[in-house]
């Protein structure tokens, strides 16, 4: 007896952090649906809008206090206190972009670019808008629309769809 | 190991229907997975399954982002060309291994 299978029709994806990697596990996680020709959503919300704003998409940062996988290069523990310094989040965040530039992988607009090449839509939330005073204007230009929860939800509708929270 | 015959000829597949042995594709094969995906071939999807194929004997990884640099589409016409999943669709149609990349 064969088992019936029932693909992805539809991924939603929410983004709620704006680090370097959580916005990265969206665009990868995003595109890659995209790719599958999965219906594909994305909601950026909280700081995770700095993905979508034209000022701040370029200058994502990985936090180099309180992550504990975080290690030297070649594997030894990363203290905290060293991460505190300054410059050094800066130069963490540098060496991260060096290495997802060396593996061929997109900076954020671009990124953003093929997502929305491949028919994925972009979406901002409207009470993380209001919260930090962001206007649509402030916005990358390939953002679809400013939603509330619920005009996302409806969005999320339909059999085979999963919502994401990265 | 799965075979299929495409235009009179018998190849080596995978359990996924995708070739193994890139060697034994033909034009007149491509035209035939094609029509089984949906997709009608002109000479620009024949450069895109040249560019595709070229790159893969050269070793290299295929990636969308590469498609789109490639001159011979960008990246929203190649979601036109091979609708759906287009990296899987088209090298399907190449005759060449399904791509191992998540960009």
């Amino acid at each position: 007896m064969s088992e019936e299978k029932y693909p992805l029709k539809k991924v939603c994806i929410i983004c709620a952090k704006g680090t370097i990697e959580d916005v990265y596990a969206t665009l990868v996680m995003g595109n890659g649906a995209v790719m599958e020709g999965i219906e594909t959503k994305i909601f950026f919300t909280f700081f995770g809008l700095d993905a979508i704003t034209k000022k701040q998409m370029m200058k994502l940062h990985t936090g180099t206090v309180g992550n504990p996988a975080m290690r030297m290069p070649g594997g030894l523990p990363f203290p905290s206190i060293l991460g505190m310094l300054p410059g050094v989040e800066l130069g963490v965040s540098a060496m991260m972009k060096g290495q997802m530039e060396a593996l061929d992988i997109p900076k954020v607009d671009e990124f953003l670019e093929m997502i929305t090449a491949g028919g994925g839509e972009i979406y901002a939330c409207k009470l993380a808008m209001d919260m930090f005073k962001l206007k649509k204007e402030d916005l990358w230009e390939g953002v679809l629309g400013v939603l509330t929860v619920g005009e996302f939800y409806e969005k999320c509708d339909g059999q085979q769809t999963q919502i994401i929270f990265t | 190991m799965a075979q299929k015959t495409y235009a009179g000829v018998t190849v080596d597949v995978n359990e996924e229907g995708y070739f193994t042995n890139p060697a034994q594709w033909t034009k007149e094969i491509a035209a035939e997975i094609a029509k089984e995906e949906g997709v009608v071939l002109t000479d620009k999807h024949m450069a895109m399954l040249d560019y595709l194929r070229d790159r893969v004997s050269k070793g290299e990884v295929l990636t969308i982002r590469g498609v789109g640099k490639s001159g011979i589409v960008d990246i929203k016409g190649f979601y036109e060309m091979f609708p759906g999943a287009p990296m899987k669709k088209a090298t399907k149609i190449a005759g060449i291994p399904k791509p191992a990349s998540c960009i």
